[in-house]
C-alpha cells in the first residue's frame, strides 16, 4: 500500500491542473494520477514533414483511431457525434483549438429565462473572479469591448485578422451582423515565458511553439513547483469507499499493468464527462450498487456535446490557407433566444482560416470537388488557399436519454470496462443547425464565396463533453452540490465538464477551469468543515 | 508489407488518381520517390490498402497492373462508385504523401519545410472593419 495523501486528483487535463494549482497553497500533500504521458512539444507533428499525416494517426482527436497505449476505447457507435479527446498531461488542451469564450449571464439561467432545462445553482457573477484568475494563468488574446459580452479585458492583443478574417468580416458587415475577434488561449505576444504564436497553422495537434495554453505548459509547471506530485501512466480503475461510505482512495494500474491501492483523504475527479462517469460507474459496490455517488441515478445521464455545423466557401481570391492560427473571429448574432427562429437558446459562429495542402486534397476528394485524372491539378488549385468558413456551436440541452454507460464487452488494455455512448440529436438542435447553415451561407455569399459546402452535425465533433454528473442543490436531481462536492460521498469532488447543468453555445474550457478554481476556493475556505 | 505485384497495382492507381502535369510542373503520385513514401506510410491502414488492391485484382480477374489503360480506367471508376472506408484510407495515404513532396510543395508556392520553427506570416488586417460593430448596443441579456 502507498502512503496516504491528503488530496488525490484523477486526470491531469484542463480542470485538474487548475484545481491542483489552486489547492497547492494549502501545503496539503496533493497527488495527481494521470493515465497518459507528458508531451514533448519538440516532437509535435508541426516539427516534421509528415505534420498533416500525423493528425490522422497518432495525433488524431478520436481515441479509437489514435489508439495509443495511453488511450481507452469508447464505443460511440450509437451516437451521430463521435468522441474526441486527448489522454495525457494537459488532457484535451493538448489538442484543443484554444477558442476561449466565457459563458454569458443568461447561460446560468436557462430555466428562468427560457423555460427549458435547469438553472445553475451558481451565477455568472460568482464565477467572474475565477474567470479572471484563470485568464491570467492561461493567457488570453482578444479585444475588450465585445457587445455580446459583459465587459472583460483580455491581456493580449487579438490574433491577426488575416485575409480570411477580413473577407468574412466584410460579409458580416454587409449583413449588419455581429462579429468580434475571438478570445483565444493563444499568446499573440510573448506571455509569462511562453513564446508568441508564429502561425504554424496546426494548433489542434499540439503547439510546438508553446504559444497555445495547454495546461502542461501553464498550470502544471506552477503546480509542481508549488509541491503537487503528478504521477503519469497511472490508470484509475475505481474509487474505493470505507465503512462510513466515504472515499478511501483509488485502485490504479501502473505502466506495467501492476495494480496499486492509493489511499487518500479527499478524492477529486477530473477525467472529463466521459472518463469521470466511467470511473463512478466502475466504482459500484454493495453500498453503492448503481455506481458511486449515484443515488440520483444521474451519473452518466444528460451527456451534452455541442452539435456543430461546418460551413465553408471557396473564393476566387487567395486566402490564408495553411497559415494559422485557426482561431480568428466569432459572431454571436444568433446567441440569445429568439423564439421566432423556431428554437430556443442559440449558437456561436467561430470563423476559421484554411487548410494545409494535404487536408485540402483529402477534404476536396471527400466532398467531390477534387477529381482523379488530368483535371486534378486544375481543380486542386481552385481549392488550395481559396477556402475559408466557419463552424456553428449549438447549445445542446440536457436530456437523460443521452448518456454514458459501461459497455458490456469493450475493455481497455487493463481490462477496465470502457464507456458506451448513447446520444440522439434533439429537434431543437436540428432546427438550430439548419438555421446556422442557412445564415452561414448568407455570410459566405455576402463575403463573395462562389461555391459552398456544409455538414451538420459534424460527425467527429464530440470534443466538448458535459453534463454527466451535474451540479445542483437537490440531491435527487444532481450528483454534486453547488460547490462540486458529492451529495452522497462528502469527500468526493468533481471539477470537470461533468458538472455542467447546461452547455451554453460556446466552447466550455474557460468555464470548466473557472469552475475548478471556484471549487478549489470553496475547499480552501471550508477546510475545517469540509465533510459536514 | 505489399507484394511486388500489389506495389505495381498501387503505383498504377496512384498515377490514375494524380497523373504528372507538364503544365504545372507536377510529378505523378506514382513517381518513384512518392510511391516509396506511400509504401512506407501504410502503417495502421495496411490492411485497408491490401483489401482495396485485392478487390481490384479480383475485379481484373488477374493483375490490375497488367490490364490495358482503358480497362484499368473502367475498373477504377467502378471501385470509386463502391467507395467504402478502405478506399478512403488508401486515397488519404496517397494524398498525404503526394502533397508533402518537395517538388509538389514548391509548385504550390510553398517552401518545402515543416511549419515549425520558422512559422508563417499572417497579415494583421484592417481592424477599422470593426467600427460598425463597436457602435452596436449590447447583445447579451442580463440575467438578474
Ligand atoms: C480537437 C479538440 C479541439 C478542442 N477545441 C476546444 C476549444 O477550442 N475550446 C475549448 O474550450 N475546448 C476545446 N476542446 C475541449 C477541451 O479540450 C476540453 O473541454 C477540456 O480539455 C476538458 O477538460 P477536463 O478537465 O474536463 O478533461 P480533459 O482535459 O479531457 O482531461 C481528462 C484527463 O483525465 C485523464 N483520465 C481519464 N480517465 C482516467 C483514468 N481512469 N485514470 C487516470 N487518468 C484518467 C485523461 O487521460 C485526461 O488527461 C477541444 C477538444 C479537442 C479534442
Amino acid at each position: 500500500m502507498k502512503d496516504p495523501v491528503d488530496v488525490l486528483i484523477i486526470g491531469a487535463g484542463a480542470s485538474s491542473a487548475a484545481v491542483a494549482w489552486s489547492l497547492a497553497e494549502t501545503k496539503m500533500h496533493i497527488l495527481c494520477l494521470e493515465q497518459g504521458d507528458w508531451m514533448k512539444p519538440s516532437e509535435y507533428p508541426s516539427t516534421a514533414r509528415d505534420w498533416e499525416a500525423r493528425q490522422l494517426n497518432d495525433f488524431h482527436h478520436s481515441p479509437n483511431r489514435r489508439a495509443r497505449d495511453t488511450d481507452y476505447p469508447i464505443n460511440d457507435a450509437d451516437s451521430p457525434i463521435k468522441i474526441a479527446n486527448f489522454n495525457g498531461v494537459g488532457g484535451g488542451t493538448v489538442l484543443y483549438a484554444g477558442h476561449f469564450p466565457r459563458f454569458h449571464p443568461s447561460d446560468f439561467r436557462v430555466r428562468t429565462l427560457d423555460g427549458v432545462a435547469d438553472d445553475w445553482p451558481i451565477d455568472h457573477a460568482t464565477l467572474e473572479p475565477f474567470y479572471a484568475e484563470n485568464d491570467r494563468m492561461m493567457g488570453v488574446s482578444g479585444l475588450a469591448g465585445d457587445p455580446a459580452y459583459p465587459p472583460h479585458e483580455p491581456m493580449m492583443p487579438p490574433l491577426p485578422l488575416g485575409k480570411a478574417g477580413a473577407t468574412l468580416a466584410r460579409g458580416l458587415n454587409k449583413l449588419g451582423w455581429h462579429w468580434w475577434p475571438s478570445d483565444s488561449a493563444i499568446a499573440s505576444v510573448d506571455y509569462e515565458g511562453r513564446a508568441k504564436c508564429i502561425n504554424l497553422g496546426h494548433c489542434t495537434s499540439g503547439c510546438a511553439q508553446g504559444a497555445k495554453a495547454s495546461t502542461d505548459i501553464t498550470y502544471w509547471p506552477a503546480a509542481i513547483r508549488a509541491g503537487v506530485e503528478l504521477r503519469t501512466r497511472c490508470r484509475v480503475r475505481e474509487i474505493t469507499t470505507n465503512e462510513h461510505g466515504m472515499a478511501s482512495g483509488v485502485i490504479y494500474y501502473d505502466a506495467n499493468g501492476i495494480e496499486h491501492f492509493q489511499p487518500a483523504e479527499v478524492v477529486i475527479l477530473a477525467c472529463n464527462a466521459i472518463g469521470t462517469a466511467r470511473i463512478l460507474l466502475n466504482s459500484a459496490s454493495a453500498r453503492f450498487p448503481n455506481g458511486l455517488a449515484n443515488s440520483s441515478g444521474l451519473v452518466g445521464k444528460n451527456l451534452m456535446f455541442h452539435p456543430y455545423a461546418r460551413i465553408v466557401g471557396y473564393f476566387d481570391e487567395t486566402l490564408d490557407g495553411y497559415r494559422g492560427p485557426g482561431n480568428c473571429i466569432w459572431s454571436q448574432e444568433f446567441y440569445e433566444t429568439d423564439r421566432s427562429r423556431g428554437f430556443v437558446r442559440g449558437y456561436t459562429f467561430e470563423f476559421s482560416r484554411g487548410q494545409g495542402p494535404v487536408m485540402a486534397a483529402v477534404h476536396g476528394m471527400q466532398i467531390g470537388r477534387l477529381p482523379w485524372g488530368t483535371e486534378h491539378h486544375r481543380a486542386y488549385r481552385r481549392l488550395f488557399c481559396h477556402r475559408t468558413g466557419m463552424v456553428a456551436i449549438c447549445e445542446d440541452l440536457p436530456d437523460e436519454h443521452n448518456m454514458v454507460t459501461l459497455d458490456p464487452v469493450l475493455k481497455d488494455t487493463n481490462g477496465i470496462p470502457a464507456p458506451k455512448i448513447t446520444y440522439r440529436l434533439s429537434e431543437n438542435s436540428r432546427r438550430m443547425l439548419d438555421h446556422a447553415v442557412a445564415r452561414a451561407s448568407e455570410i459566405l455569399r455576402a463575403a463573395g464565396a462562389q461555391d459552398l459546402w456544409s455538414e451538420a452535425p459534424i460527425p467527429d465533433g464530440g470534443w466538448h463533453l458535459m453534463g454527466t454528473a451535474r451540479m445542483g442543490i437537490d440531491p435527487a436531481r444532481s450528483v454534486v452540490n453547488e460547490w462540486g462536492r458529492g451529495h452522497d460521498v462528502k469527500n468526493l469532488f468533481i471539477v470537470d465538464g461533468s458538472i455542467f447543468v447546461t452547455s451554453a453555445g460556446v466552447n466550455p474550457t474557460r468555464t470548466i477551469q473557472a469552475l475548478a478554481l471556484y471549487i478549489a476556493d470553496n475547499i480552501k475556505q471550508r477546510l475545517a468543515t469540509l465533510f459536514d | 508489407m505489399l507484394s511486388a505485384d500489389q506495389s505495381r497495382s498501387l503505383r498504377c492507381l496512384a498515377e490514375m488518381m494524380i497523373p504528372a502535369s507538364a503544365e504545372y510542373g507536377m510529378p505523378s503520385a506514382g513517381d518513384d520517390v512518392i510511391l516509396g513514401d506511400i509504401l512506407q506510410s501504410l502503417g495502421r491502414d495496411t490492411d485497408h490498402v491490401i483489401a482495396v488492391l485485392q478487390t481490384l485484382d479480383a475485379m481484373s480477374a488477374g493483375r490490375f497492373a497488367d490490364l490495358d489503360p482503358g480497362r484499368r480506367e473502367a475498373l477504377a471508376a467502378r471501385l470509386r462508385e463502391t467507395g467504402g472506408e478502405a478506399l478512403m484510407c488508401l486515397t488519404r495515404i496517397i494524398l498525404q504523401c503526394y502533397y508533402r513532396d518537395d517538388r509538389v510543395m514548391r509548385s504550390l508556392g510553398m517552401e518545402a519545410r515543416p511549419p515549425f520553427p520558422k512559422g508563417f506570416e499572417v497579415e494583421q488586417g484592417d481592424w477599422s472593419l470593426l467600427d460598425p460593430v463597436r457602435a452596436r448596443p449590447k447583445l447579451y441579456r442580463d440575467a438578474g
